[in-house]
């Protein structure tokens, strides 16, 4: 095989690499919390005038949430009712397998052919 | 171009023994003793965290096995990404690159924001009121531990091995303390677990929690960063590595009964700094003050090995172009990759001052997920590329191929546990890494030389 000889990239190109680089993974984290999609699905129960017993604390919980400084129920109320939604659908949950498996196979198929060609030049054909 | 040639070629200097290794990893990770783990509980309770704890640890058994055996054959700066390179293929290691680049980043931004975090409770808890502006102190860690790192690995690990060996006192201090073998014990387990408390969300909620179960490891890995400044990789990385974990599983599991016998778990799902919490709930001043230092000073040894590690890599990858080649450039004096270093501190900052940290620590964990599904792979093609009698390895892993396989397994779980609540990330993590995927084979590679990415001194491979 020929050996590859590869082009010397100019120092205007380097920052652009950089910089669109920096971009796609700054926008994988930020666009979705900017288009508000991120995070957990966890949402608290609104009670009127909660209790400890209509939160479901016992006397040992109840104590230590007053040593952690929530000496009035409805301060903690919003941390202890939140929950989070596990329900889903088996189409989302199929999309998720596709793009996982898909996105190994495009690794996979496209580093063997690459990889093909270090070995043919470093080894010989 | 002459002195950038010259300089590219200057090795990292071979410095580090096994203690150094132990402390690169368990300084690394500890810090998920401190906070963070605790999302575990709040994903499903706290018998779920256990669960998920122990799992993880299986999981974290087979990465420090399986990457001990392929780390000590070679040994390289840039760890998984130079093995990917070497074993599986030039997309796969540039991903791998990133996965490393970004997992650690992650975290070094978490544990900045936890720093802000326990400086804003320690303040209040001496009577400031208002709100305290934690930007300057999260500023000040990052800024501080780049500039030890840009002035030499062994300082900074020295710095670590100190720090972590204090912080991991802490926490055995705080067990002793509160286990009831010298005085009463002021641990509920029975109380606070009983009822609805003891799984919130039934048996799914321990799927869902191996999502942040991770997060009691996560980092371990990163000793294979250190291959090549290490004085005797082949002996110092396994042992540096299975020690490693053997910690954290100790201090997992201590941590788990300390919190979880003090806190209810819905306090204690959401909880910023749980182990200071934990201290603040046993009564004791001085405790208080020990856990409050040792979450300052686990904090600083993570971040600390996160510069350390995600600098490796990603100067890794500008000695073989798949960045720009001015990133793979060694400091002429303190002899660190010291551009990877200063470039790394504003994308840090920009994650630490901008974002929640359980979406900076779910970054980190998927990112160091897709690292772990990557392994099984890798040494399953290792093996078959080149069978135990082609090479020397300084490991052997036993038990070759069930080890692989229980980690695929895991991995699994976890993307599944991950999409339960956090699918949105999840996917667009996934949807980044095949952007920029095909970003770099269509575009990037062709500034790589082909033969020359093959550095090991071994023969060809099997079937090429």
């Amino acid at each position: 095989m020929a050996k590859y000889t590869a082009p010397v990239q100019s120092k205007i190109g380097q920052i652009i690499d950089v910089i669109v680089l920096l971009i796609m993974a700054i926008g994988a984290l930020y666009i979705p919390l900017w288009l508000g999609m991120a995070g957990s699905s966890k949402e608290p129960v609104a009670i009127e005038n909660p209790t400890w017993e209509a939160l479901g604390q016992n006397p040992a919980m109840v104590g230590q949430w007053e040593k952690l400084g929530f000496s009035d129920p409805a301060a903690a109320a919003e941390m202890i009712t939140a929950r989070f939604d596990y329900s889903f659908s088996i189409s989302s949950l199929i999309v998720m397998i596709v793009v996982i498996v898909g996105y190994y196979a495009i690794l996979l198929r496209f580093s063997e052919k690459e990889y093909c060609d270090v070995i043919a030049e470093k080894f010989g054909e | 171009m002459a002195q950038e040639q010259q300089t590219e070629h200057v090795g990292l200097a071979r410095v580090l023994g096994p203690a150094h290794v132990w402390a690169l990893g368990v300084g690394i990770v500890l810090v998920g003793e401190y906070m963070g783990w605790n999302f575990a509980v709040g994903k499903g309770g706290a018998y779920a965290a256990l669960i998920a704890c122990w799992f993880a640890g299986i999981l974290y058994s087979c990465v420090a096995m399986i990457d001990s055996e392929v780390t000590s054959t070679v040994a390289a700066a840039g760890g998984q990404y130079t093995q990917a390179k070497h074993i599986v293929g030039p997309l796969m290691a540039f991903n791998v690159g990133l996965y490393l680049v970004f997992a650690y980043t992650m975290l070094e931004a978490a544990n900045a924001i936890t720093v802000g975090f326990l400086v804003d409770t320690v303040a209040t808890m001496s009577g400031h009121s208002g709100v305290l502006d934690q930007r300057p102190f999260i500023i000040l860690a990052i800024m501080f531990l780049a500039w030890l790192n840009y002035r030499g690995v062994l300082a900074t690990l020295t710095f670590n091995l100190v720090i972590t060996a204090i912080a991991f006192s802490a926490v055995i201090i705080l067990f002793l303390a509160t286990s009831g073998i010298f005085t009463t014990s002021p641990l509920q387990h029975a109380e606070l677990m009983s009822g609805p408390a003891s799984l919130p969300y039934g048996w799914l909620g321990i799927l869902a929690a191996m999502h942040f179960g991770l997060w009691y490891y996560l980092g371990i890995e990163g000793t294979t960063q250190a291959a090549e400044e290490v004085r005797s990789p082949a002996r110092s990385l396994p042992f540096g590595t299975l020690a490693g974990v053997m910690t954290l599983a100790i201090a997992a599991t201590l941590t788990w009964y300390v919190c979880s016998g003090l806190m209810p778990w819905e306090y204690l799902g959401q909880a910023g700094v749980p182990l200071f919490d934990a201290a603040r709930l046993s009564g004791s001043t001085f405790l208080m003050v020990l856990l409050g230092i040792g979450t300052l000073f686990a904090t600083l040894a993570s971040a600390n090995g996160c510069i350390n590690d995600a600098s490796r890599a990603w100067f890794a990858m500008g000695r073989d172009r798949y960045l720009p080649g001015w990133f793979g450039a060694v400091h002429p004096r303190y002899r660190t990759p010291y551009r990877a270093i200063i470039f790394l501190v504003p994308i840090a900052l920009i994650f630490a001052l901008g974002a929640p940290i359980d979406q900076v620590i779910t970054f980190s964990i998927l990112s160091g997920l897709l690292g772990y599904t990557f392994m099984p792979l890798n040494i399953i093609l290792f093996r078959r590329k080149w069978p135990l009698d082609s090479i020397k390895r300084g490991y052997e892993h036993p038990f070759h191929p069930v080890p692989a396989f229980v980690l695929l397994a895991l991995c699994g779980t976890t993307f599944f546990a991950v999409f339960l609540g956090y699918g949105t990330q999840l996917v667009a993590m996934i949807a980044f890494y095949i952007v920029v995927s095909l970003w770099f084979h269509f575009w990037r590679y062709r500034f790589v030389n082909r033969g020359a990415q093959f550095t090991m001194p071994w023969p060809k491979p099997r079937g090429y």
